[in-house]
């Protein structure tokens, strides 16, 4: 427990340091409101570069840039990809008539939490760094927004809610992670001690490791990494849900296979309330995942302008699914057509075939995942495991296995991962240790903003352990 | 003459440079040491520099500091270390010859006017209201002082162990210095108890040599000091190191003398180096290592002892000898004294600034083996630096502290007041983050402005230095600006064996190739008598700088943007008096530990083990107040 803490100590530290000596040239973007609660979630940026990056993922009537402070305007956030995130309004206000006295944005969106931090990751994409806990009150004080007697509130929040975040960093994902990150940081200790050794102790009797062994250190380091990292979306679907989309041809029972289930489940989080028109998304909870259940209207084009606004949400409700429910009636048999166009839009991987109404019919499909009666409940419980399957499988997924499942964690191993490339680099360029070194210990500070950082006494340390110095 | 501006406690390393320092800034110095004669005497290998070590004593003499003269002066072999690997950790190591160091030394200390060398014993500090005021000596005599700067390196209360027997002592045949300890405890101040050790001295001429690997130094050593003449260079004859090993034979021997050993029957408390081990301790921790290295360091010209490095030790004398016996080259070697350790009082270095002053009583310093390091240039980098705020201090100027970004001495000086120390502190490289840009070539671009503004370093070389910084900075830009036609160079190129340009190149990506010398590449390429080249390609030192500069920009650019972003935190200061213990959001170890080392910046603070960021952002808000 203990040396949990200091780990964790030691993790904010690094984060601190950072955060302070870059405090007043960082923009940092946060969820204003809680997590989870209310129907609108606000999100706040301050810092100088605000302005620029609201403009760069928001499009409204004008520039964000060119509005009077004090304003608030409707329009969409897009990602990099140029899709549609939500619709939002933005709040302007201009330093220092803000809370933090410095330039600011307020986004509020009607999109779930799932949503707004989609917008969050987003921003981050543009140089906005997650502010810490208490970090918008303290540039409010530093800013002198605040007087004395609020400052000391300020210090009971900043202990306070590191507190809280320490309890949340105490959860088993976070646990796994950290062990798996504390294997990575063991390595790095080996291949820098045995850089350091070369260069502090080279004239003493040893034998020192050629730097292609430390490569190939390095290269497996690396892999690992990339094991983690790829686990990133899934720990995405553990963290805000996994999104499934209902598709099927009219009349074939998407919408009573949807009721049954929403019936079925065991609880119903929340009924979100919608900003699309022909979608229908629910959210629910099988076994403690979270699923968000999309009912799509249909996914092929149509020329019917009416319909088009519709058909095009759905066809990105299937685009952006974890899982696509393809309904069939039995009585029709497998839609091919159907088939191909959810093939086109999301690939194969992801598609649970399902027969319905097997109440009606003793026939049999061939390449259905499942038959089920969404009448009479008949294979719903067998569908329910397939869908758990489908969604825990694709990261091999077991008790055991760390997954990084917070973009802090995940910008972090990706910043260490870039370092160790980098390192690599120098080594194929027949450089000295010295300059590999840089890079090594980079990527060590990288880890650090996970797990404990690695200072010259672990390194030390381990020298002094494992190799008889001193003549 | 009972009255000083300053008083240096010792005549070591540290106290050589603190009184050099201080009296050349025109303070009256009184040196105390208990033995006239002993002042610069090499306790341990008679050798100076190594890695991180080299470095410090660049930097030493940088500032204006008397360590690297001498070294030159008495060395008998020069050695730089690491020349394989990057310049950022090539060392100067030489060999001196002990008597001609201490003369040497003596010499320079006598040279310095204002310097008095009192030959006594220090029993009493003496402090009114928080404020050194003199000491009293061990003869009884009382001594005023404005600030007082105690280097004792292993005496204060010195005891040294060969085999199950003790004698009181801070180095063979010395006496120990008793009192001051329990004089500066009755202050406040907290000691702790260190261990080191020295092997065995032989007889040179009881050796066969002709058994032994030979070391021989460089073929064209390298001085460590920027003021020494180089045409005379090196001053005296260069000789050999050898090397032999132990063997299974002797270990055995060895490990019969475990049941006396001081070491292992409970006797030493105090905490030993790990980087320094005794031969016992090596057998004994590295079991499946059937042989060590001995190197055989000559301690003079005309000195017939030899320092058997390698062979550290505390075991009893009779068995010390019955091993060497049986350890090649050495088999009729004759032991002149035997190894033996030493425990002596230390000061955990929480207790002083980053000025080396302690926190406790105003105008007392401590410097080298007192704040638990160990090495003669540590104590050196320390001994200078204390030198020069005790002088700053009485003439009320502005206190003088070197950052971890521009000197192994800042970095040595904020591990020491940071971190404290567990066991006697060695500098090695890796404890510099910013290593490649702390280098030895570029010592007197770091440090040289500053030995200039306290007077330590004359206008000549100053002015010569500012001259080579002009001509690193013009030539930087000429070579980045000109470019030379594949014509006009491949045939040079493709003899040295790097590819040939298709297109036109500047010079500036040419000599970035690790194949070019710059020196070599400006003798091919035509530049139509231009000044700044012609003068470039006479001044070695400033075309080793544009060339290191320009092969490693990227890795160099690196480390000063880290810096960059350090310094901010670095740059908020706390107030001397700051009280920690208000502070009551701070988390409880947070709180002790601000309030035991009392940081003076942000950045000192956040690198104080047990100080959570949450703790740093509370400190940051109260301070704004």
């Amino acid at each position: 427990m203990d040396t949990f803490v200091s780990k964790f100590t030691l993790i904010l530290l690094i984060f601190v340091i950072y955060a302070v000596f870059t405090s007043n040239e960082d923009t940092i973007v946060a969820l204003a409101t809680p997590p989870g609660e209310g129907a609108v979630s606000l999100i706040r940026i301050s810092g100088g570069r605000s302005f620029e990056i609201i403009d760069k993922v928001f499009i409204g009537g004008k520039k964000i840039s060119d509005c009077a402070p004090g304003t608030f305007h409707y329009g969409k956030i897009f990602n990099v990809a140029g899709e549609i995130l939500d619709d939002v309004i933005v709040l302007k206000f201009k330093s220092p008539n803000s809370y933090t006295g410095e330039d600011s944005i307020e986004i509020s969106t009607h999109g779930s939490q799932f949503i707004a931090k989609k917008i969050i990751e987003e921003i981050l994409l543009n140089d906005a760094r997650i502010a810490e806990p208490g970090e918008f009150t303290k540039r409010a004080f530093l800013n002198n927004k605040l007087d004395l007697a609020q400052a000391e509130a300020v210090a009971d929040i900043i202990s306070s809610r590191t507190d809280a975040s320490l309890r949340g960093a105490r959860n088993q994902l976070d646990g796994l992670l950290s062990k798996q990150v504390e294997t990575f940081r063991e390595m790095l200790i080996t291949v820098s001690s045995m850089i350091e050794l070369e260069l502090d102790f080279a004239e003493e009797d040893l034998t020192f490791m050629p730097l292609s062994d430390v490569d190939v250190k390095l290269k497996s380091i690396v892999e690992e990494i990339d094991k983690l990292l790829a686990t990133y979306s899934f720990g995405r679907v553990i963290r805000d849900g996994v999104n499934v989309a209902i598709v099927g041809k009219p009349n074939v029972g998407k919408s009573s296979l949807l009721n049954y289930i929403l019936k079925e489940s065991r609880a119903i989080v929340s009924e979100i309330p919608g900003t699309t028109r022909d979608v229908i998304r629910e959210e629910v909870s099988i076994d403690g995942l979270l699923f968000r259940l999309f009912d799509t209207a249909g996914i092929r084009l149509t020329e019917d302008s009416i319909e088009i606004e519709g058909v095009l949400r759905s066809r990105e409700a299937v685009k952006n699914a974890d899982i696509i429910l393809m309904v069939n009636d039995l009585l029709e048999g497998f839609s091919q057509e159907l088939y191909n166009e959810i093939i086109d839009l999301n690939g194969g991987e992801r598609v649970l075939v399902i027969a319905n109404k097997s109440d009606l019919s003793i026939e049999q499909m061939n390449n259905a995942d499942a038959a089920i009666s969404a009448k009479t409940g008949e294979g719903i419980g067998y569908l329910f495991a397939l869908i758990k399957d489908k969604a825990l499988g694709q990261a091999n997924f077991s008790e055991n296995t760390a997954v990084v499942s917070n973009i802090r964690h995940y910008n972090a191993l990706k910043k260490a991962k870039n370092c160790l490339l980098d390192a690599r680099k120098s080594i194929g360029s027949n450089i000295s240790g010295e300059f590999i070194s840089v890079d090594i210990r980079n990527a060590e500070l990288a880890l650090g903003e996970i797990i404990g950082k690695v200072t010259t006494d672990d390194i030390l340390n381990n020298i002094f352990s494992k190799f008889c110095i001193g003549k | 003459m009972n009255c000083f501006d300053v008083i240096v406690v010792g005549g070591g390393h540290a106290g050589i440079e603190a009184s050099s320092a201080a009296a050349k800034m025109g303070c009256s110095v009184g040196l105390v040491t208990l033995d006239k004669s002993a002042i610069g005497r090499m306790s341990c290998n008679p050798a100076i520099g190594g890695s991180a070590k080299g470095h410090l004593v660049h930097e030493i003499d940088a500032l204006g500091g008397v360590m690297g003269l001498i070294a030159d002066r008495t060395g008998i072999q020069f050695r730089i270390l690491n020349k394989s690997k990057g310049p950022a950790v090539w060392a100067g190591r030489c060999q001196s010859d002990r008597r001609l160091y201490l003369d040497e030394a003596e010499r320079v200390i006598s040279s310095i006017g204002n310097i008095k060398v009192v030959e006594d014993s220090v029993n009493e500090a003496v402090a009114e209201n928080n404020k050194i005021v003199g000491i009293v000596t061990g003869s009884g005599k009382q001594i005023m002082c404005k600030a007082l700067i105690v280097c004792a390196g292993t005496f204060l209360n010195g005891l040294m162990h060969t085999g199950l027997s003790s004698v009181e002592g801070g180095r063979f045949e010395e006496k120990p210095s008793i009192g001051l300890t329990d004089s500066l405890i009755k202050l406040g101040f907290v000691s702790g108890r260190f261990k080191t050790g020295t092997p065995p001295r032989l007889a040179k001429s009881s050796i066969d040599f002709s058994l032994l690997e030979e070391q021989p130094g460089d073929e064209f050593p390298e001085p460590f000091s920027l003021r020494t003449d180089k045409s005379q260079f090196p001053f005296l004859q260069q000789v050999s190191c050898h090397l032999t090993h132990t063997n299974s034979t002797a270990h055995k021997i060895l490990e019969t003398g475990f049941s006396r050993s001081p070491l292992f029957t409970g006797l030493i408390n105090g905490v030993g180096p790990r980087y320094c081990p005794s031969i016992e301790d090596k057998i004994v921790r590295f079991t499946d290592k059937i042989s060590h290295q001995l190197f055989l360091e000559p301690e003079g010209l005309d000195d017939d002892l030899i320092y058997l490095n390698g062979f550290s030790t505390s075991l009893p004398a009779d068995i010390q000898l019955e091993a060497i016996h049986k350890i090649k080259g050495l088999e009729n070697s004759e032991m002149i004294r035997p190894g033996y350790a030493v425990e002596y009082d230390y000061f955990p270095p929480y207790q002083v600034d980053l000025t080396l002053e302690t926190k406790l009583v105003e105008g007392l310093y401590f410097s080298g083996q007192v704040n638990g390091t160990s090495g003669y240039e540590e104590a050196a980098g320390q001994g200078i630096l204390a030198g020069i705020n005790a002088a700053l201090k009485i003439q009320k100027r502005k206190e003088f502290t070197l950052k971890r970004s521009e000197a192994y001495i800042g970095v040595l000086i904020d591990d020491l007041v940071g971190k404290s120390t567990n066991e006697p502190y060695r500098m090695f490289t890796s404890r510099a983050e910013h290593r490649l840009i702390l280098r030895q070539d570029n010592a007197d671009r770091r440090l040289l402005k500053y030995g200039y503004e306290f007077g330590l370093i004359n206008k000549s070389q100053f002015e010569e230095l500012r001259e080579r910084e002009i001509l690193i900075n013009l030539s930087k830009e000429l070579l980045t600006e000109t470019r030379v036609r594949p014509d006009a160079i491949n045939n040079y190129l493709e003899s040295i064996g790097t590819s040939v340009i298709d297109n036109s190149e500047t010079l500036e990506k040419i000599t970035r190739r690790p194949e070019i010398n710059l020196g070599k590449l400006l003798n091919e390429v035509d530049l139509k008598g231009n000044g700044t080249i012609q003068k470039l390609k006479q001044n070695n030192k400033a075309l080793e700088q544009v060339e290191i500069e320009f092969k490693y920009e990227g890795y160099i650019q690196r480390q000063y943007d880290m810096i960059e972003k350090v310094e901010k935190l670095e740059k908020m200061n706390i107030p001397l008096n700051f009280n920690f213990l208000n502070l009551k959001q701070i988390s409880a170890e947070g709180r002790e530990k601000l309030a035991k080392i009392k940081p003076r910046s942000i950045g000192q603070a956040s690198r104080i083990s047990g100080v959570s960021p949450s703790d740093i952002s509370i400190l940051l808000v109260y301070l704004k107040n």
